[in-house]
Order: structure tokens, then C-alpha cells, then sequence
């Protein structure tokens, strides 16, 4: 069967309220939110990948003065998530600090306000490859991966095609083209198997999902939730290039 | 010779004067009167037209120091620094020096020094200078960030700038002014000398170039209590400020700073022949649109096949690309005509540098590339294809064709459109009457100082108050406030924020000594590798696809957002060739040929240069002086009387306003003539202003001479006076600006210069390419919410608003306009208005509203997907 017969697999998605895209992966329903994070509704769950906080100032450390503002700004867009969803859980899917260090430079108000954020609801740190300690002095559970929805949890997304898992760690961004030119934005991507969620620290970059680290992840071309001004728009992969 | 009258004869030594009479030449005026101001260690700036000898002028004082001086008793040192702003250019000096030299035998060394150069040659260069050495902005500020850069320049007797008025109003310029300022501290004998053919102004570039010196009035250093520097001012004034009303305010006139103007003397040589200057008329065929002049490619190669080598000028690659093909496709005698622009590869560059200087073309086609520089005898004709945007420019453009000065410059203007026809008509004749455009003077950028400062502190420890009397010493910066130059130190040092948790990652540091110092050897070297205040955007290699993926050799490179535009197999025309696009990988933009395909022409930018404003005044007076249209073709000349009849043609001083309604959509279309910068930066607050009336606005198009806004609700019946009101340049604009990506882009120019984001790294790894480690966007995002009056969101700002958005001469054209708005409401389109409704559709929206168009678009085509 080649290309042109086959059917393209048709995504269940629709665009909720709030701009965000509901799906499903495997038999669970989530909603892929315009801040980045997934929203698991049924277990009152929010989950976020990849913050680094302190990238500002671990490049500082080595002569790069960015500015020392990327921790609060991600913190406030956490913030924003857990005011308007008052989840029960809030789930740090790894790499929430840029370094082993970080959490010593963290400042105080900042440290502050993490602490805020964890009170009253159970905060899960999901190691990753950049912290794999978890939090010394910060409250919170650690844990390497969760089972939760009939969904494994984890940083760093398996080899190989992995039904049920959602996991950060790349960073995915996705160039979209048009006729009027293209644009590049972070995003989910999903097969609907699998999802791997964008960065949301506030300086985290972005892989593109066309480059080969995703190769061999995905069971059909996978659809892509572009980050948009208050709306996630559903990509489908012939509408992605490289960079 | 009456040239040299007035002047002492005794002015060149035997071997100089003998050496012109072997020539069969005699000194001119300007050369002698050169070496009579060095004898009398003047500041000189020389005025003098292209081939009057302007190089050898600036030259021979130094030459005949060098030759006449007892030998040193040290080794060699620095004698002369010639600055060129262009690599080429240097390289090209470097030769034309060694024949004086080797004729008469001096034991002078003249070497160039540029990016180029082989690494031995330049370290050879900073342990054994030559005594003149040539080189470039860049490669100065990089010798002034080496440590001993004191003791390298101590000897320096002499600066050349040539080429002076492409270099200082830009932040080239405002380095290039620091670094002067800089070695003026470590050669105190040191004199500036500045050589141009076409200047405007000469006040403006004497002012760029002086040394500008605290002066005490009073006379008096030891009276009590007053400041003798700037910065002495500049502390004294807060003091005076925190005890308000104290006795000694009334010293504070007595320092000023000295107008520095007064320390360069104007030299100007002869006058050269006038330019003859012809415009194309093209009877009946001028276009109403477009910017290829198509049309007229039969004559311009009926005027080339009749010239020696013609220069043929454009204003865009992508015009360059598209006059080659169509000089070709009508070549029938295959005369040597070849393409010259910035996209290809040097090599192929300097291989047509070669065979033009070997005099074997007829022809080139060019963009601003061959503006400047190396001597070609054998240009007879400058073809100016399109608009020439200013007069100055084209100046220096006709001033490349006969470099003799005693015979005229001959040069052709070609108009693409009917709007074009008077802008050359309005050029030609501002070029005959010697009138040009110039660059305002230019307030030194914060962020170029910020790099100067580091670059200070990598070479030798410094003192705060007596680096700011340096600082100010230079043009640019010379009213520089003494807090900015606090906040840029605060900046260079620590990031400059106000959450204050990096003062252990210093960059420098203040010893106990009281002087700034740099961190340590690494900081010093990252520095050093990042030096430069020139942004390009980034750039790929188109190479020819090999088997397996492979890139081969490479043609030229391209920049980023216009492979964008193009799909994989889709064709293009690059290099005066036919390439079928293979594929895009990390770096790599890969290619294979397609000759005869028939190519897709991406629009590649208009032209980057603005219509300046003194052209457009003229055009719009010779729009108004009907009996002038005379010098017009007739199809222009019917085209304005049905213009007249139809609608109106507007006063010198008035602004015009058409609407009328076509199709479903109401128009509203106007013609400032300020060009497209200023007319984008206007259509975007004049639609955000029709929003809030509740016209429905719904798109817009600009060009240099007009803009176009339509709308759902009919236009007429607005209150223009209140639409065009001055109050958009407060709010409306800064809440535009703000979001905009032209802020976005500024600021990664800006944190680049400044340091804040480093373009190299030692022992970089060309890992994923072009991709910086983090999204200089996201780190304006942040900044801008957490702290939005910082150093370099100010810098962004005001390089927006001057280069990207040209605010300034929005507030002109504004104020100009004020109650001399003429409002014609039409019932059907206008003939003026044809040319800028014909551009629409052609053009892509940038910013929000177009970025979410394209991700709208993505999903309506995977929706129609699903639906297959």
C-alpha cells in the first residue's frame, strides 16, 4: 500500500474554551493547554516539563549576563495555571532546574514563591537527566517515573514506540509553513500513542520535531499542538518543515 | 602650475617633487595644502572628487615624515593607521601605496591588516608593525582590546579615515569614534584625517571626527570647588543637586565642552567636470508598477553594447539576479557581462574584481557592493536601474565611472514605473545643481559603548572618571549623560539589572586599586572573538547537491528568510543561474542545476534603502510644477494630466487623500512620498486607529511614495485631521512598537553588540548551526516584563524607531502635513493610485496577526486533510 491510498489517520481533537486542544492518548482524555502544560481533568493533575530554572544564571556564572529573570517569569506562568485550575497534583516532568547548582542560586523570593505554589496540593519532582537529585531544601515528592490515567510519566521519552507515555525532554518546536511564509513556535506532539510535552521555562529553547532525535517515536505522522496567542492550533505533519 | 599657487613651494622634498615630475605630474593644490596642515599638526578633513588624487593626498604627509625623519633608535613602530570600510578596499590601498613607495625608493612598510589576513601575518603584525598600517573598524577595536595596546599605538602620529561619510553615521561609526578617542589617549601626537568625494554637510563629519575636549572657561584650574573634566561635572552636578541652592552652581557654565568643529580644518580639492547625467525616457512603454524596469532591457543593452564597461546599479540582489538574466536572454554578441552582489561567494566576487580591473567586461551588474572603492579606469557609463532613492548615493555611484577628474562622469538613470520617472528626473537635476542628501548626525548607541567598555577593560585596567573624559572626547558620545555611562558600566559589569543576583559572576571588576579590571584571561578572549558592532542576519551556503546528501561546492550564500519562501523542487535563479532546490539542512542550502527550467522568482525584500528626504521634496515639487513636466515622456506626462482631471494634484506643501470604494472594500489612499518605512510605520497606527473608530480596517500596502488601507465601512467620512493627528507617535505607538518584531529584531542587534549574547565562542562546535543556545525573543519577553526600563530594551527602542520604523520622519511628515490634508473623494479609483493597488497581494504581513494567519492556515489544511 503505498502513500497516496492510505487513508491519513484521523486525529480526535477540537479546540476547547480556553484555546486549548482536547485529545486523547490511548483511552485517556487531556487537554493540551496554550501555557505548554497538559491538564489531566479527571485526576485534578497539571504536569510540566522542562523549566530549568536558573538557565540565567548558570550563564552568568560563565560571563553571560542574561537576565536574572527567567525563574520568576516561570514561576508566574505556573502560577497563572494553578490559579485558573486549582489542580490537586502538580507534576514537574525533569529538567525543572537547569543544573545541579541551581537550587542554591534560586532567589529568595523566588524559592518563596515555589513554596507557595506547593502548599495545599501534592507537588511531584520528576527527576531528569539536568537534576537528578530532585530538590534538597524545597518540598515535594521525587520520583523517577508515575503511572497515573493509564499514563507513564516520565523526562526522557523511550526508544522505540512507547503507547501510554508522556514525557518533555526534547523540547519540541514546531516550524509551520504556509504560502505567506512559516513560523516557528514550541508545541506538543503526539500520535495520539504518545506525547511529549513543550519546554516551559521561560529560556528553554526548542528542538524541531523534524529533526532526527524524534525519528522512530511516532506509529503515523504525528499531529503538532502549536503554541499560538491563546490558542493551540493543530498541525498536522505536511504542514511542518526543518528549520 | 596654477593648482599649487599660494602655497610654499618648498612643501615636498626633492625626491617627493622629482617623483612627480618623472610622472610628468605636478602636486595639486589639495595634496600640498594636506601637507602643509599636517606640518601644522592640524585636524584636516578633505573634500576632493573621485580620481583628483584624494588617496595619495592623505597619504603624503605621512610619506614624507617617514622619509625625511632621522631613523628611530628603537624598533619599528606605528606610524600611520589608514581605516577603509571595506576589506577590499584596504587590500586595494595596500597595492596603490607601493608604487610611490617603490619609485622613490622609501624605506617605508605598508601592510593591511583585515579579517582576511593569514593568522602568522597578523601575529607578526602586533609583535613587528609595519609603519602604515591599512585596515578596518573592526580590526582596530580589536587591536584596541588587545592588552599593550597602549604601548602599540604610543608612536602613532597619524589616523586616515577614507571613505569618512559611509563610515560615521552608523554604529560602525560610533565604534570606529571610541577607539579614536581610545589610541587619541595613547598617541597624544596622534592627528585625524578624514577623505570623502561626496559630503553633504562637512560640519557633521568634522564634528564626528574631533576630538572633543573639556575646556575651562575661567581660566582659573585651581579655584575652589570647580570641576576641571566632564566627569569632575558630572559628579559635581549631583553633588550641587543633592545640596540644592549652593554658591558654586553658578561655575557649572563656566566648563563646557569645546565645539571640537574647530580643531579639523576643511581642505577641498578642485571641483571635478559635472556629471552627465541622462534619463532613460523609454517613449510609451514606462510601467504603471513594479521595480524591474523589464521593459527597458533592450535599451540599456543597446547602450551597453555602445559602451566600453558599464556599471550596471541596482538596489536588491534579487534585481540584480533578474537585470543578468535579461541581459543575457538578449546578448546575442555574448559580450562579457557578469553579476556582482553580496550573496556570492567571495571567491566568484573577486574572480569579476579581477577581470574587470583586467578591463576585460563590458559589463556588471551590481548592488551597493561596488558602491565603494577600487579604482577602475575603464568604467565609461553608471547605469542606475530603479529608483535612486537619494542623490548622494547616486553621486558616489556615477563617481565609479572615469576616474579622471578633468572629464565628466557619464550615467544613465532607468526608471522601473511612472513614479520612478520623477524621482530620477528630480535626481538628475538635484545632481546638476550639486545638491545632496545627507545623514543627520547620529547620538552614539549605548550598546556599542558597552562593548568599548569591555573591550577597555581587556586591554589595560581603567579609571572610571577618566575613561568617561575619553568617552566624551569622541563625536558621538560627546553629551553623553554621565548616568548612562554609570548604567553601561553597571551593564558590562553585572548585566545591569536591578535584581542584584549576579554580583558574584562579575565580567569586571573594581580592584583595590580603584581601577576596573577584566575578570579573568577567558572573559578577556570571549570578548575578543565577539568584537565588531556589524549584525547580518543569518546566512546559509547554497551548495550544489552531492550523492548522499552531500553538500559540494559552494556558490553563494543566502539569506535565511529567503529560503523560506521556497519548497523543495520549486526552481530559482541564484548567481545568474537556474537551481532546483533540493533540500535544506542544518547549514546548508542544497542545490542542483536546472538550466531552461523556468524559474519562480521570490520576492527577495524591496530595497533597503529608504527614498531620502530631499528627494522626495523634490519629487513632490516637480509633481506640482506643471510646466515642468515637460522633461517628462508623454505617457508619464498624460498619466499626470488625467491625474489632474480625474482627482488632484496636490500642493507642494499638502498632503493628498483619495477614497473611493472598488469591489466590496472601501479605499483610503494617500501619497507622503516618505518612504516605505515611514509609510509601513503609518499604515499600522492609522489601522489601529480606524479599529477603534469602527471602520473594519482590513489590510494594508506601502510603497516609497504611497500607502493603501482598506476597510468594510466606507472612509470618507472620517475626521482626517483627527486620523493624522500627531498624538499617534505617544501611546498608539508605543503600544505598537512594544509587541512588534521589529523591537524583537532590534534587540538582538543589541544584545549582540553589547555582549550580552556571544556570536562565537573559543573552540565553538558548529553543533546545530545557525540555532543560538536560547531564543534572543524569549529573553526580551522576560526582560520586558520584569524590567522595562533596562539599558539594552532602551537601545532596541531607539534603534526601532530610527532604522526599523523611522519614526523621526514620521513626526515630520506629520507635522508637515497638519491642516494640509486635501481630501478627494473619488467614485472610482484614481491614476495616481494604480501603481500602489497593483502591489497588493504581493507582500507578506509580519508581526501577530500575520504569524497567526499562518498557523490558521496550517489547520484549515489539515482539517481539509481529514476530510480527503
Amino acid at each position: 500500500m503505498n502513500a497516496l491510498t492510505q487513508t491519513p489517520f484521523a486525529y480526535d481533537y477540537a479546540n476547547a474554551d480556553c484555546g486549548g486542544l482536547r485529545t486523547r492518548i490511548g483511552a485517556s482524555d487531556v487537554l493540551l493547554r496554550c501555557s505548554g502544560a497538559l491538564w489531566l481533568a479527571a485526576e485534578r493533575t497539571l504536569v510540566v516539563a522542562d523549566l530549568h530554572l536558573e538557565k540565567g544564571s548558570s550563564y552568568a556564572a560563565r560571563g553571560q549576563m542574561l537576565p536574572p529573570y527567567d525563574t520568576r517569569e516561570t514561576l508566574r506562568r505556573l502560577a497563572e495555571e494553578i490559579a485558573a485550575l486549582a489542580p490537586a497534583t502538580v507534576i514537574l516532568l525533569g529538567d525543572t532546574f537547569h543544573d545541579r547548582r541551581s537550587e542554591d542560586r534560586l532567589a529568595a523570593d523566588d524559592a518563596e514563591a515555589l513554596r507557595g505554589l506547593a502548599r495545599g496540593r501534592t507537588l511531584i519532582w520528576v527527576v531528569g537527566n539536568h537534576d537528578a537529585d530532585g530538590p534538597r531544601a524545597l518540598p515535594g515528592e521525587i520520583a523517577d517515573e508515575l503511572a497515573l490515567a493509564g499514563l507513564t510519566l516520565r523526562h526522557e521519552p523511550q526508544a522505540g514506540l512507547q503507547p501510554g507515555e508522556v514525557a518533555g525532554h526534547l523540547h519540541p518546536a514546531a516550524r509551520v509553513k504556509a504560502t505567506r511564509g512559516s513560523v516557528r513556535r514550541r508545541c506538543f506532539i503526539t500520535d495520539a500513542d504518545r506525547l511529549i510535552l513543550p519546554a516551559f521555562g521561560a529560556y528553554a529553547g526548542g528542538l524541531n520535531v523534524r529533526d532526527e532525535a524524534f525519528a522512530g517515536m511516532f506509529a503515523r505522522p504525528p499531529l503538532a499542538g502549536a503554541l499560538g496567542v491563546g490558542r493551540v492550533h493543530a498541525v498536522g505533519w505536511r504542514s511542518l518543515v526543518g528549520d | 602650475m596654477a593648482d599649487s599657487a599660494g602655497l610654499p613651494a618648498d612643501l615636498l622634498p626633492p625626491r617627493f617633487a622629482d617623483w612627480f615630475a618623472q610622472r610628468g605630474w605636478s602636486p595639486r593644490a589639495h595634496q600640498l595644502a594636506m601637507i602643509e596642515r599636517a606640518q601644522a599638526g592640524r585636524d584636516a578633513l578633505l573634500i576632493a572628487p573621485t580620481g583628483g588624487g584624494k588617496t595619495l593626498a592623505g597619504f603624503l604627509p605621512s610619506l614624507i615624515d617617514l622619509a625625511t625623519r632621522p631613523p628611530p633608535n628603537g624598533p619599528s613602530s606605528l606610524h600611520t593607521l589608514y581605516i577603509s570600510p571595506l576589506k577590499a578596499l584596504a587590500v586595494d590601498v595596500e597595492r596603490n601605496l607601493g608604487a610611490p613607495i617603490a619609485q622613490m625608493g622609501l624605506p617605508i612598510t605598508a601592510e593591511s591588516r583585515t579579517g582576511d589576513t593569514g593568522l602568522s601575518r597578523r601575529q607578526r603584525q602586533r609583535v613587528k608593525p609595519p609603519e602604515i598600517l591599512l585596515t578596518t573598524p573592526e580590526q582596530l577595536a580589536l587591536l584596541c582590546a588587545w592588552e599593550g595596546a597602549r604601548l602599540y599605538f604610543e608612536n602613532l602620529e597619524c589616523v586616515i579615515l577614507d571613505e569618512i561619510h559611509t563610515l560615521h553615521a552608523s554604529k560602525r561609526g560610533d565604534l570606529l569614534a571610541l577607539d579614536l578617542a581610545r589610541v587619541a589617549q595613547f598617541a597624544p601626537r596622534m592627528r585625524r584625517v578624514g577623505l570623502s568625494a561626496t559630503v553633504d554637510d562637512p560640519e557633521v563629519i568634522k564634528a564626528w571626527m574631533a576630538c572633543h575636549r573639556p575646556v575651562d572657561l575661567v581660566g582659573s584650574h585651581d579655584a575652589a570647588g570647580v570641576p576641571k573634566t566632564t566627569a569632575e561635572l558630572a559628579e559635581f552636578r549631583r553633588e550641587t543637586e543633592e545640596t540644592a541652592a549652593s554658591p558654586r552652581i553658578s561655575a557649572i557654565s563656566a566648563v563646557e565642552k569645546s565645539s571640537g568643529n574647530a580643531s579639523v580644518d576643511l581642505v577641498r580639492g578642485p571641483a571635478g567636470a559635472e556629471p552627465i547625467v541622462e534619463v532613460l525616457l523609454s517613449e510609451g512603454k514606462v510601467p504603471w508598477a513594479g521595480h524591474t524596469a523589464q521593459h527597458a532591457m533592450q535599451e540599456v543593452y543597446d547602450v551597453i553594447t555602445k559602451s566600453k564597461t558599464a556599471l550596471v546599479f541596482v538596489n536588491t540582489r534579487f534585481q540584480a539576479e533578474f537585470a543578468f538574466q535579461e541581459l543575457w536572454r538578449l546578448n546575442e554578441d555574448a559580450l562579457p557581462i557578469a553579476l556582482h552582489h553580496g550573496s556570492l561567494a567571495a571567491e566568484q566576487r573577486r574572480k569579476v574584481e579581477a577581470a574587470m580591473a583586467r578591463g576585460e567586461l563590458r559589463a556588471v551588474v551590481c548592488t551597493s557592493t561596488l558602491d565603494l572603492g577600487i579604482d577602475w579606469g575603464d568604467v565609461d557609463l553608471v547605469i542606475q536601474l530603479a529608483s535612486p532613492k537619494g542623490a548622494s548615493r547616486m553621486v558616489q555611484r556615477i563617481g565609479r565611472a572615469n576616474h579622471r577628474m578633468d572629464e565628466p562622469s557619464r550615467a544613465l538613470f532607468v526608471p522601473a514605473n511612472r513614479f520612478e520617472m520623477l524621482e530620477c528626473q528630480a535626481a538628475r537635476e538635484a545632481i546638476a545643481e550639486n545638491k545632496l542628501d545627507g545623514d543627520p548626525p547620529r547620538i552614539g548607541a549605548l550598546d556599542v559603548l558597552a562593548q568599548h567598555v569591555m573591550g577597555c577593560a581587556c586591554s589595560e585596567p581603567f579609571d572610571l572618571l577618566k575613561l568617561y573624559d575619553e568617552v566624551t572626547s569622541a563625536g558621538p558620545y560627546r553629551d553623553l549623560p554621565w548616568e548612562d555611562f554609570e548604567q553601561v558600566v553597571d551593564f558590562v559589569s553585572t548585566g545591569g539589572y536591578a535584581l542584584k543576583n549576579y554580583d558574584k559572576f562579575r565580567r569586571i571588576v573594581k580592584g583595590p586599586d580603584g581601577l576596573w579590571r577584566v575578570r579573568n584571561l577567558e572573559t578577556a578572549q570571549r570578548h575578543r572573538l565577539n568584537v565588531g558592532a556589524i549584525v547580518s542576519p543569518a546566512v546559509l551556503a547554497v551548495r550544489i547537491a552531492m550523492r548522499g546528501g552531500r553538500g559540494g561546492r559552494k556558490i553563494g550564500e543566502i539569506e535565511e528568510g529567503m529560503v523560506e519562501m521556497l519548497e523543495p523542487g520549486e526552481t530559482f535563479v541564484f548567481a545568474g543561474q537556474v537551481w532546483r532546490l533540493v533540500a535544506v539542512t542544518n547549514l546548508d542550502v542544497l542545490v542542483s542545476p536546472a538550466p531552461g527550467a523556468d524559474p519562480k522568482m521570490p520576492s527577495w525584500g524591496g530595497s533597503k534603502f529608504a527614498l531620502s528626504t530631499y528627494l522626495a521634496q523634490r519629487v513632490r515639487q516637480l509633481m506640482t510644477d506643471q510646466p515642468h513636466w515637460q522633461v517628462l515622456p508623454a505617457d508619464v506626462r498624460e498619466w499626470l494630466e488625467a491625474q489632474r482631471d480625474r482627482s488632484i494634484i496636490p500642493g507642494e506643501d499638502e498632503m493628498l487623500l483619495e477614497t473611493f470604494a472598488r469591489g466590496h472594500r472601501q479605499f483610503m489612499v494617500c501619497y507622503p512620498f516618505e518612504g516605505r518605512l515611514a509609510h509601513t510605520t503609518l499604515a499600522m497606527l492609522l489601522t489601529r486607529r480606524l479599529e477603534r473608530m469602527g471602520r473594519g480596517p482590513l489590510g494594508f500596502v506601502c510603497n516609497d511614495y504611497a500607502l493603501a488601507v482598506w476597510a468594510i465601512k466606507p472612509l470618507d467620512q472620517v475626521d482626517f485631521a483627527e486620523l493624522f493627528d500627531e498624538d499617534m507617535l505617544g501611546d498608539d505607538l508605543e503600544a505598537w512598537l512594544a509587541d512588534s518584531f521589529m523591537m524583537k529584531r532590534a534587540f538582538k542587534g543589541c544584545a549582540i553588540i553589547a555582549g550580552l549574547i556571544e556570536r562565537r565562542f573559543p573552540g565553538q562546535q558548529q553543533k546545530t548551526g545557525r540555532q543560538v543556545t536560547f531564543s534572543t525573543d524569549l529573553i526580551y519577553d522576560t526582560l520586558r516584563r520584569h524590567q522595562p526600563d533596562h539599558l539594552l530594551l532602551r537601545c532596541a527602542r531607539d534603534d526601532a524607531a530610527t532604522g526599523l520604523v523611522d519614526v523621526a520622519r514620521l513626526g515630520q511628515l506629520l507635522s508637515r502635513i497638519k491642516g494640509r490634508i486635501r481630501h478627494s473623494p473619488l467614485e472610482h479609483l484614481s491614476p495616481f493610485s494604480v501603481p500602489i493597488l497593483l502591489e497588493i497581494g504581493k507582500e507578506r504581513s509580519p508581526g501577530h496577526s500575520g504569524e497567526t494567519m499562518i498557523l490558521r492556515e496550517a489547520e484549515e489544511d489539515l482539517i481539509a486533510e481529514a476530510l480527503q
